[in-house]
This record gives C-alpha cells, sequence and structure tokens, in this order.
C-alpha cells in the first residue's frame, strides 16, 4: 500500500526491494503474496521503470501497463507491502538477516492529502522538461509523472520548490497538501534481506560520435521511439520525423549501437533486436507503405521469440541488411539522414538514405552510478556478478540484460532467495 | 447480520462544481436505501475517514458506498474490516470529469450511480474464505539442475519436498557435461556446472524427499490436496499442496536431420553425442579413431527451420562455442568451422563469443547449409551458399557436429496439437449438449507426465512447440493449471543459469500457492481474493457450459454430466457464472442477481424524453482503467452511458442483456480485452468467450424483435483511452439511429 501518513523514522520488514521497475515491483509483490513483509523503495517519484515508459512488449505487442495495472492492483491490496518513493538507501549496516538500512527520503513537496485532482498544475506558471519522456516535452514544475503514477500524487520539482511563483500553486490546492518547506527524511529500516532492482539506463548516445545522435535531429534512440509511439506520448502516439514532422518513407534501425562494441558496451545488450523489429512494426502501423532498413551483425531472437523475426521478415518492405553501421551522415537539404554499413567481411560499404534512423541502443546497468553496498561484487560492466549473496541478491537487469520476461522470472526467484537469506541466520 | 447501508458522497475535485450533491443524498436515502447518506468535503481525509468509522460503530453500518474517485484510487484507505463491504461510486473519473458541470443528463448520470451502487451493496456479502485442511508439500518433477535447484530452495524455505526422477539417478543432462559456458566474470573459462555439490545437498536434506526410476502415474484432487500416485516397481501414494514440473527436454530427433548429412556417417554427429564421447575420453573421429585436423559445427540443426523446430534452442551457439574450445584443448592445431545464421550469445555471453574468435583456428562463417556429403578421400563436405562473400563454399571436415535443438518432455507428436483458434468456434443454441470444441482451454497436449484427472487433459496446457510456457509476458508464472509451475527447459529453451533462475521462480510460485490456498485465498491475478463460486446443483440440467468453459479446469464432472467443483483450483475469474443459462453459480460478492439489481436500478426516462440509455458491461482489468484515463485526460462523452465493471467479460451472463432490454435501455455496449493468438486476457479466454456468447444474444434479440444493432461487442487496451469517447458516442449515435427500445415503456 501507499503511504498515508509520514514515515516514521524506524520501519522494519522482511525483504527490502530497491529499484520499483518491473524487476523490483516482482520481487517485492511476490514476496508480500507468500506472507512477508516488504518495502520497496523507488528514487523517482512513481514505480513503475523503465517498463512504463515503453509503448509495447515484443511479441505480443501488448501494452506493458496492462501488467502494471493488475500489479497495482496487487500492490494496493496487499497489507505487506510500502512503498517508498523519492527514497534512496544511504547506507547499509550489519549482515545477512539483520540488517540496518539507512534511507533517504527526498521531499516530494506534497504530502499524502494530495488527491491529484489537478488544480496546482493548472496555475502552475513554471514548466520543467520531461524526463519521462526523455526531455521531449515539458511538464509544469508541479506534475504528475505519469496516467498511471502510482502514488498517484503530484510532486513538485526540487529546482522550483523554492520559486515564489510556486506559492500559487500551494494555494490553490484545496487539500493543504502541497508544502514546499518539505524537508529531506533520513530514516532507518530493519530488515533481513536486501534486493537489488536497480535496472537499467540507455546508452548515451552522444559517446557514439559516429552515428549521429545528439547531432543530427532525425536521428534518435530506441527508447525515444518508445515515447513516440506512445499514446501518453509526447506527440499522442504520432511517429514522424523529428526535424520537420514529415511523415517517413524510410526509416532505418541502426543495431548494436554501442552493444558489442569494445569502445563502448563489449557485451549484447539481448533485447535490442526484438525491440527494433517490434518498433517496424509501429511504423508499419501507420505507414503501411514505408520501407523499414535494418542493420544487423547478427540478429536475436531467442527461443519462441523467432516466431516474432519469421513474422515480420514477411513484411516486404522490411529491409534486413548484414552489415555494421559505422558512419552516419545528414543531408543538408532534405534532412535525410544517410547510413554508411559495411560488410564486416568483404570491407564493401553500402549507403541508404532514410528519413530517419533509430539508434538500438544498449543497457548500462545503473550500479554504474550508484554501486550496491557490503561489497557486492560486480563484473567489470557493473552488472552485479552472480552467486552474490554474500551481499545483496540481484533481481531484473541488475545482473545482466533481459528481456521483461526473464527479468520477471529472475525477480520472482529473488523473492526466495531473499527469504531463504533471511531464514538462514 | 442485517445489512446497513451508508453512502458516503465526496463533494472534492470538482464532484460538487459539477452536480447539485444534495440531490445525490437524497436519492441515497430515498432510493438507495441508505440508512445513513452524507456528503463531506473531502472524504479521503482522516476527518472523512473518521466520519464513516463512527457511523460503522454507532449505526452499525456494514454496506458502505464511496462515491468518490474511481476505486483505483487509495481502496486500501477505505478498508473498514471483514464483516464491511465498501463499493465505490465513481463520481469523480466517470462522472464530474468527462461530463458537462451541471447539466441535466450529468446529474441523470451521477444518480444512476448513486442508485447502481447502492443496489449492489445491498445484496453482497462479505466472502467466508474456504479453509480446508491442506497440505504445504511441495512435488518437484524432474531431477535435473533445474528440479534440484527448485527442490533445495523450497526445502530452503521450509517446505517438504518430494522429487521425483525418472531415471536411476539425480542430475539430469549436466551429468553428461563435460564443462558449462561461463556465466562468472570475466565470461571466458569453461566452468563445471556444480551439479554434483547440488545432489550432495539433496541427499543431504532431511526435508527432501527423493524417488528415483520413478514416474507420477495418476495427479488427481487440487492445489493443496493433491493426491499423487507414484509408480517405481510399486506404487507410493502421496498428497502434497504444490507442484513445480522440471522435466526438461529431449534433443531433436537425429534421424529428421537427413538432410544435414546425419546417418550418412558416423562421422557426423549432434551435439549431445560430442558431449559424451568428450566426457568418455575425448574426440575422435567415429568412423575410425583417428585423430581430428578438422572439425565442422553446424548451427541451427533443425532449429529455425519451418519444417523441423521453427524456433530457436537458445543455447546451441554456445554449446558449440563451448565444444569447439574442447577440440581447441584436446587438438592444438585442428581447424575449427563454425557456420552459423546468425551467432545468438547474448549478455555477457558475448565476451565468452569475442574470446573464442580470438583463435585464429576458429573459423565463424556466415550462411544457409547447402547440403552435406561425404567425399572420396573419407571426410565430410559441407556445402554452404549465401555465404557474405556472396559466394559458395565448401567446408571439408574429418567431422560434423549438428547443433540440435531442444524439444521439451511435453511435446508429443501424436495427437496433433488443437490449434488455439479453434476452441471457441461452433456456435450452439441454448441448452444443446456440447461437443466438446468450445472449450476456453481444451486438453491440447497430449503429454502423460504428471497424468492429471482433470477433465480438461492430463498435464499442463502447452501454449505453443509443446512447451507449457506462460502466454504472459508480465506473468512468466501464470499458469493455467493453479498450484502447478512449469520451470527449465520444458517451459522455454534456456541455459542452465537461467533454468537455476527460473527453478527459484518456480518454487517461490509453488511456496505462494500453499500458503495462499491454505488461508482460503485466490493466487494470481486475483490474488488474496478470498469469494468463491458456489453452484446450486438443484437447478442445474447437466449442460456442462461451466466445465467447459474454466480456463482453469477447476471443474470435473460426474458421468451424468454435473459439474464437480474443485475450488482450490478457481481462480474467481467468474466465467462459469458467466457460463450458466440456469443462473446457479455465485459468488457471495459477486452473481448474477448482482449485477440484475444494478441494472434495474437505474433510472430509464420514457421515449419522449429522447435521453436513449446505454448499457456498458466493461472489464475491470483493461478497459475500466483506460476509461478511468478518459476521466483523467478530461475527455468528453455522451452522458447516456451507463458503466457496470465486470471481473472479466467472460464473466458476462447473457441474461443481463435481456434484462437489460427488459428494463428499457436501448442498447449494451460489452468493452472487453484484445482476443486471438496475442490475447490479453488474464483469464485467457473471457473476451473470446464473450464474443462466442453473443450468438445467444443475437438469437434472443431476434426473438425479441430488436434489431442486432442493440448488443456491440469491443476490444479495448488499457492504453486505447483516447478511444472511449469515440467507443461510447459512436454507439449513441447508432441507437439514434436505431430508435427507442420498444419494451421502454412496458
Amino acid at each position: 500500500m501507499a503511504e498515508f501518513k509520514p514515515v516514521e523514522s524506524q520501519i522494519t520488514a522482511d525483504t527490502l526491494v530497491v529499484g520499483g521497475g518491473i524487476a523490483g515491483m516482482t520481487t517485492a509483490i511476490e514476496t508480500a503474496e507468500v506472507g512477508k513483509k516488504v518495502i520497496l523503495l523507488e528514487k523517482n517519484p512513481s514505480i513503475g521503470g523503465r517498463v512504463a515508459t515503453s509503448f509495447q512488449y515484443f511479441p505480443k505487442l501488448c501494452p506493458p501497463t496492462c501488467g502494471i495495472e493488475i500489479n497495482l492492483k496487487r500492490i494496493r491490496v496487499s497489507p505487506h507491502i510500502r512503498v517508498l518513493t523519492l527514497a534512496e538507501v544511504e547506507s547499509v549496516s550489519g549482515t545477512a538477516g539483520d540488517y540496518e538500512v539507512k534511507i533517504k527520503l527526498t521531499p516530494r513537496y506534497v504530502n499524502e492529502k494530495c488527491t491529484a485532482c489537478g488544480e496546482c498544475e493548472k496555475v502552475c506558471e513554471i514548466e520543467r522538461d520531461n524526463e519521462f519522456n526523455y526531455g521531449l516535452d515539458k511538464t509544469k514544475a508541479i506534475y504528475l509523472p505519469h496516467l498511471m503514477a502510482y502514488p498517484p500524487r503530484y510532486v513538485v520539482d526540487p529546482k522550483s520548490a523554492g520559486d515564489e511563483r510556486m506559492k500559487k500553486c500551494a494555494e490553490a490546492c484545496e487539500y493543504g497538501a502541497i508544502d514546499l518547506d518539505m524537508q529531506p527524511q533520513t530514516i532507518t529500516a530493519k530488515v533481513k534481506a536486501l534486493v537489488w532492482a536497480t535496472g537499467w539506463k540507455p546508452y548515451d548516445a552522444t559517446k557514439i560520435d559516429n552515428l549521429g545522435f545528439g547531432q543530427y535531429k532525425n536521428v534518435i534512440t530506441n527508447v525515444i521511439m518508445e515515447r513516440y509511439a506512445s499514446k501518453n506520448g509526447p506527440t499522442d502516439g504520432k511517429i514522424a520525423r523529428p526535424s520537420d514532422g514529415k511523415e517517413i518513407t524510410r526509416i532505418g534501425f541502426v543495431q548494436c549501437a554501442g552493444s558489442r562494441d569494445e569502445n563502448h558496451l563489449p557485451y549484447c545488450s539481448a533485447v535490442c533486436c526484438l525491440a527494433s523489429m517490434k518498433q517496424a512494426t509501429y511504423v508499419r502501423e501507420q505507414y503501411p507503405e514505408a520501407e523499414i532498413h535494418l542493420f544487423y551483425i547478427d540478429v536475436r531472437s531467442p527461443g519462441r521469440m523467432e516466431d516474432f523475426y519469421t513474422k515480420v521478415q514477411q513484411d516486404e518492405k522490411f529491409f534486413f541488411h548484414r552489415g555494421k553501421v559505422g558512419k552516419v551522415t545528414e543531408k543538408t537539404d532534405s534532412g535525410n539522414i544517410v547510413l554508411f554499413a559495411e560488410n564486416t567481411l568483404t570491407g564493401e560499404v553500402v549507403e541508404t538514405e532514410v528519413d530517419m534512423a533509430v539508434l538500438a541502443t544498449g543497457m548500462v546497468p545503473n550500479t554504474v552510478d550508484a554501486a550496491p553496498p557490503l561489497e557486492t561484487e560486480l563484473d567489470e560492466f557493473g552488472f552485479i556478478a552472480p552467486d552474490g549473496d554474500k551481499g545483496v541478491i540481484s533481481a531484473g537487469v541488475a545482473s545482466r540484460p533481459l528481456d521483461v520476461a526473464a527479468s520477471i522470472q529472475d525477480a520472482t526467484g529473488a523473492a526466495l532467495k531473499a527469504i531463504n537469506v533471511g531464514r538462514r541466520s | 447480520m442485517d445489512t446497513k447501508v451508508g453512502v458516503y458522497i465526496c463533494k472534492g475535485c470538482d464532484i460538487a462544481k459539477s452536480m447539485d450533491v444534495d440531490k445525490l443524498v437524497e436519492i441515497g436515502t430515498s432510493e438507495g436505501g441508505a440508512a445513513v447518506c452524507k456528503s463531506h468535503d473531502i472524504l479521503c481525509s482522516q476527518e472523512g475517514l473518521d466520519l464513516i468509522k463512527a457511523d460503522i460503530e454507532s449505526e452499525g453500518i456494514n454496506r458502505i458506498v464511496v462515491a468518490a474517485c474511481s476505486v483505483r484510487v487509495f481502496p486500501e484507505l477505505f478498508e473498514f474490516g471483514k464483516d464491511t463491504l465498501t463499493d465505490r461510486a465513481n463520481l469523480r473519473e466517470q462522472v464530474a470529469w468527462c461530463h458537462e458541470p451541471n447539466d441535466e443528463d450529468t446529474q441523470m448520470l451521477a444518480e444512476d450511480v448513486i442508485r447502481m451502487a447502492c443496489a449492489k451493496v445491498k445484496v453482497i456479502e462479505p466472502p467466508e474464505p474456504l479453509i480446508e485442511e491442506t497440505s504445504k508439500d511441495i512435488m518437484v518433477v524432474g531431477g535435473g539442475i533445474t528440479g534440484m535447484t527448485a527442490a533445495k530452495n523450497a526445502s530452503a524455505a521450509g517446505y517438504k519436498v518430494t522429487l521425483i526422477e525418472k531415471e536411476d539417478k539425480l542430475g539430469g543432462w549436466a551429468t553428461k557435461y563435460k564443462k558449462v559456458f561461463p556465466k562468472h566474470p570475466p565470461y571466458k573459462n569453461l566452468e563445471d556446472s556444480g551439479y554434483e555439490q547440488l545432489i550432495k545437498d539433496i541427499e543431504a536434506d532431511g526435508n527432501i524427499t527423493v524417488h528415483t526410476s520413478t514416474t507420477v502415474e495418476k495427479t488427481a484432487g487440487q492445489p493443496g490436496k493433491f493426491e499423487v500416485a507414484l509408480q517405481n516397481g510399486s506404487p507410493t501414494e502421496l498428497t502434497v499442496g504444490s507442484i513445480v514440473l522440471a522435466t526438461g527436454w529431449n534433443p531433436y530427433d537425429p534421424e529428421k536431420l537427413s538432410y544435414l548429412g546425419y546417418g550418412i556417417s558416423p562421422d557426423v554427429v549432434t551435439n549431445t553425442q560430442m558431449e559424451e564421447m568428450v566426457s568418455n575420453g575425448g574426440v575422435k573421429r567415429p568412423s575410425d579413431g583417428k585423430e581430428i585436423e578438422s572439425i565442422a559445427f553446424i548451427q541451427c540443426a533443425g532449429s529455425r527451420d519451418q519444417d523441423h523446430l521453427p524456433y530457436c534452442s537458445s543455447v546451441c551457439c554456445r554449446v558449440s562455442l563451448k565444444q569447439a574450445l574442447y577440440v581447441r584443448e584436446q587438438y592444438p592445431n585442428a581447424k575449427i568451422y563454425v557456420i552459423y545464421k546468425d551467432l545468438r550469445s547474448p549478455a555477457q555471453y558475448e565476451r565468452f563469443y569475442a574470446s573464442v574468435q580470438e583463435d585464429e583456428g576458429i573459423f565463424f562463417t556466415k550462411g544457409e547449409i547447402a547440403g552435406v556429403e561425404k567425399t572420396d578421400d573419407g571426410k565430410i563436405a559441407v556445402n554452404v551458399e549465401e555465404t557474405l562473400l556472396g559466394e559458395d563454399i565448401q567446408v571439408k571436415a574429418d567431422m560434423v557436429v549438428l547443433a540440435a535443438g531442444m524439444v521439451p518432455t511435453t511435446k508429443v507428436d501424436e495427437p496433433e496439437p488443437v490449434a488455439e483458434g479453434e476452441t471457441a468456434e461452433a456456435a450452439e443454441g441454448e441448452g444443446e449438449a456440447a461437443d466438446g470444441k468450445k472449450e476456453a482451454e481444451g486438453a491440447e497436449s497430449g503429454a502423460k507426465i504428471l497424468n492429471l484427472t482433470y477433465r480438461q487433459g492430463t498435464d499442463l496446457p502447452t501454449l505453443k512447440y509443446g512447451f507449457p510456457d506462460s502466454h504472459f509476458i508480465c506473468f512468466p508464472y501464470e499458469t493455467r493449471r493453479t498450484g502447478i509451475y512449469a520451470a527449465g527447459c520444458v517451459r522455454a529453451p534456456m541455459d542452465l543459469d537461467q533454468s537455476s533462475r527460473d527453478a527459484h521462480g518456480a518454487a517461490l510460485k509453488s511456496i505462494q500457492a500453499v500458503e495462499s490456498i491454505g488461508r482460503g485465498a485466490a493466487v494470481h491475478p486475483r490474488a488474496g481474493d478470498l469469494s468463491y463460486p458456489d453452484f446450486f446443483m438443484q437447478r442445474c440440467t447437466q449442460c456442462k457450459r461451466c466445465t467447459e468453459e474454466c480456463p482453469f479446469g477447476a471443474l470435473d464432472e460426474d458421468e451424468k454430466g454435473n459439474p464437480l467443483p474443485n475450488p482450490l483450483r478457481c481462480r474467481r475469474c467468474g466465467v462459469c457464472l458467466g457460463a450458466c443459462p440456469e443462473r446457479i453459480v455465485s459468488f457471495k460478492n459477486y452473481g448474477v442477481h448482482m449485477i440484475s439489481e444494478m441494472i434495474k436500478a437505474v433510472e430509464i426516462p420514457d421515449e419522449f424524453e429522447e435521453k436513449p440509455r446505454i448499457l456498458a458491461f466493461v472489464c475491470e482489468n483493461d478497459a475500466m482503467p483506460s476509461v478511468d484515463m478518459a476521466g483523467v485526460k478530461r475527455m468528453k462523452y455522451n452522458s447516456m452511458v451507463r458503466i457496470i465493471p465486470l471481473r472479466c467479460l467472460g464473466s458476462m451472463n447473457t441474461v443481463w442483456i435481456s434484462d437489460a432490454l427488459a428494463s428499457g435501455f436501448d442498447g449494451v455496449i460489452l468493452i472487453g480485452c484484445k482476443k486471438g493468438d496475442d490475447y490479453q486476457c488474464h483469464f485467457i479466454k473471457g473476451s473470446e468467450l464473450a464474443e462466442y456468447r453473443m450468438d445467444n444474444v443475437r438469437e434472443k434479440l431476434k426473438q425479441l424483435v430488436l434489431e442486432e444493432e442493440r448488443v456491440e461487442i469491443h476490444e479495448l487496451a488499457i492504453t486505447d483511452f483516447h478511444r472511449v469517447p469515440e467507443l461510447f458516442d459512436a454507439f449513441l449515435e447508432t441507437m439514434e439511429t436505431v430508435g427507442p427500445n420498444p419494451y421502454k415503456d412496458m
């Protein structure tokens, strides 16, 4: 359940799960449905993580929010789950079975009286970049993170909390829910086991300077494509060329943008092939005649996912090119993008001109920015190494690039690993 | 205890600004029959909650209508103990936020919303959990890495485990592998699978009973009390609460790989035969025991082939990389060729691939195999087309290894599985005997592993290619047989590391199942639901619809065709309730009568008022949130529509449509989730069953001499909130064209 009162300074549970994306949500819910107490920490104002920003899942092309809704229902009715948002682990001490965790709560500036009625937003004069849409649009400085945000409460951009103009918002609230003087708080959680489900972030595509992201408007990344396709995204679901809104006649997908590359991410990000094929279906849905060009080294669609690859290959205007894109340029007159793909064996370079290109950028574990505590062993890429139950238990992409279903399998298993760590002590 | 209704109307969030709340208070008392009806400025405030609590204590209120926001917003705030039932009347997202404020029609809508909620809470009862004496023991079938991992970890959590293995020893495929590919950093060095230690742990574990050389002859009963008969020379019987199915895989039949040269020479072997060779003294040319100078690995032998296994077997690329290293270790100078379509080494296994690529004697060639033949000099020639160089090449080697794929042990060749799409066709008139074709989930697997005594088949229904995998991305442990969870390669092709992770997940779910069932609660997706269906058997006509349509095989049948409910298998979707033409199925808090009362509670203006009325049955899982979000987005649609959420559109009983038309509704719109191969129904076939029942509905309309257009069925995904106004408004337009329901004033 959500919090309806200010959080106490000391709380207890069997398991603490860090990260409120689909993996962390799953570990928390599965733990609670065994009858164990669990605390779910999320550093953002709302849980749902990366999947909440996706339009559809491969291979079913179903909306992630469908599963999130069921999971939210499970969270709402469970007396065993406490969800703390804007919460991060500050430090951990103790040993398996008896951890003491200092949790820092960043002020939301909106308290538990908020009904999400939206009156504050109407009068708010300040805007902020909407990171949920990767900065493609803006929200007000007081905002609901997205349509299915949980908890369904507004939040104030910390950069604006001190701004005089925000007082107008506070005055517009009939419920006394806006508290611009809210202070950070540190609380202590006593738990038996720790699960790390901090997930991933997209590789910074500007680092792959030969692929033109950040230089050319019509080069975007796969995560941005999800937002364009989403009905709750910056374009209400319309996919069009970023520079001029032109309709798409030819689009390119550049696989392994950073992944499988010694200079960037030397590992495979496991989902990008299928994600690009899925995004190609978004384009096809809106543009029955558009040409789709996908450049790959190996198409990786394991297990039954092969069916999805087989299915999209039926599309006569979907062209698969074996070759690594090594250079991207822009035609200054048309804004078109030219992809130069090299056959790695023959060295032959093929040029393809498209309206826009999507870089299939890979996954970087968030543990790179915030390493887990307790001397948890990480591999050279920052993923949590296996058999690490000396420290925290990993769930989902914290340990390796996985697709959503595999992440959830892993997160379900992590619930049991945590319960057993708690029992061993 | 008598029911005593309290109605509490919130005035916040534009509600009071959009409608006459005092009038609603009056309706709650006069028509809704509420003992107490009050409004409050902010019902979700402490003061608002205290107001309700005080009435519960002083007035004995035990049925509460919270007329405020959607039930999706903080339902946990309005929980007042198990004897008090709360329902929401959604005046915010579905009235104030999506209709003209202070309009006559908005007000009428709000009044009906109150009436419906009152009608509902008056007839529902708090569910009493069905608590039976159940077992919390877990049976794991399959003693490979997956099964052993599941058993060990379930035991570690304090549960007694019975582990069944058909072979005479534990270990499964792992016992045949010299090494496994690297899951630890730096992801370069082959590793041990660790199966010996696992066997030792299992044997030393007092909570685990191992039965080797044993098969499952019969699994009867239901979760919490599965009665299992084991066979191992002599029969053994046991009772378990839940089951993990970890029976793994078989290699694809090499006899079917003759197109890749299998059978032309003993020097063409499969990857599993290669593994055996390595474990038994090393690699030699099979035909003459000669040392190997060259060897070719052919990837996707059977896999990714529409004529064989259309799926990718996921591990074979890495297995060949590993076997290439075996060869290298034994023969420092051998030439090793790997011929592949796409080299698949996901995640950090890319580093393994990269390290193998550093070996200058290992050649990777992308291409399609045109043929494999014996040459005069006793070698095997592999002809490769469509290479990257654009030319056809021939690779000659001392021996060839076919990277053959995995087939789940649940796969049976005969009889052919029934295609999913065929199950719900063949409309039948009411009361006709069933031909078994419209089963919600057919006995599509012919496997004989668990030998369930279920009406709907002997084993877990398979999804595709014989794998009993979950259809749901978000819920990989979703199972169509409550309390039975597949794990490892029987569920999908996967490597040992993923199998081990999967084993933990399945073990957790099996623990959850016994714990939930032990306290009378449902498991996913209605986790924690204490209600269960009651069958009033005296009126049963043995039509078998409920037994056929139950998506979870909860209902068996006696020889006369009477349903034999197994409530512990039940997932509370209400499909049986929707199926029953005699209306004998009900839950304490959800039933035919309840919805009928809600329908009748709506005030129907006479035809001269020109205010059509539309009834919408909406799936509460996807469509309802979508309708709510249309409200949050402040999208406007007509206020003629009255919405009733259903647990699943499959629980829609066609009598409700008759009720609605008889009470004067002009039309009924049904909104469910996506059906077909990529269905999204959390209860498998709900939307499809509703569609199937539409045939009965059309028949009924014909009998009543009403236009077919008066009932429509639609699919709406949770993300389709933008379509909500269009759906409702288009239907209203249709109703205006068709004209008023002639039964309106009768």
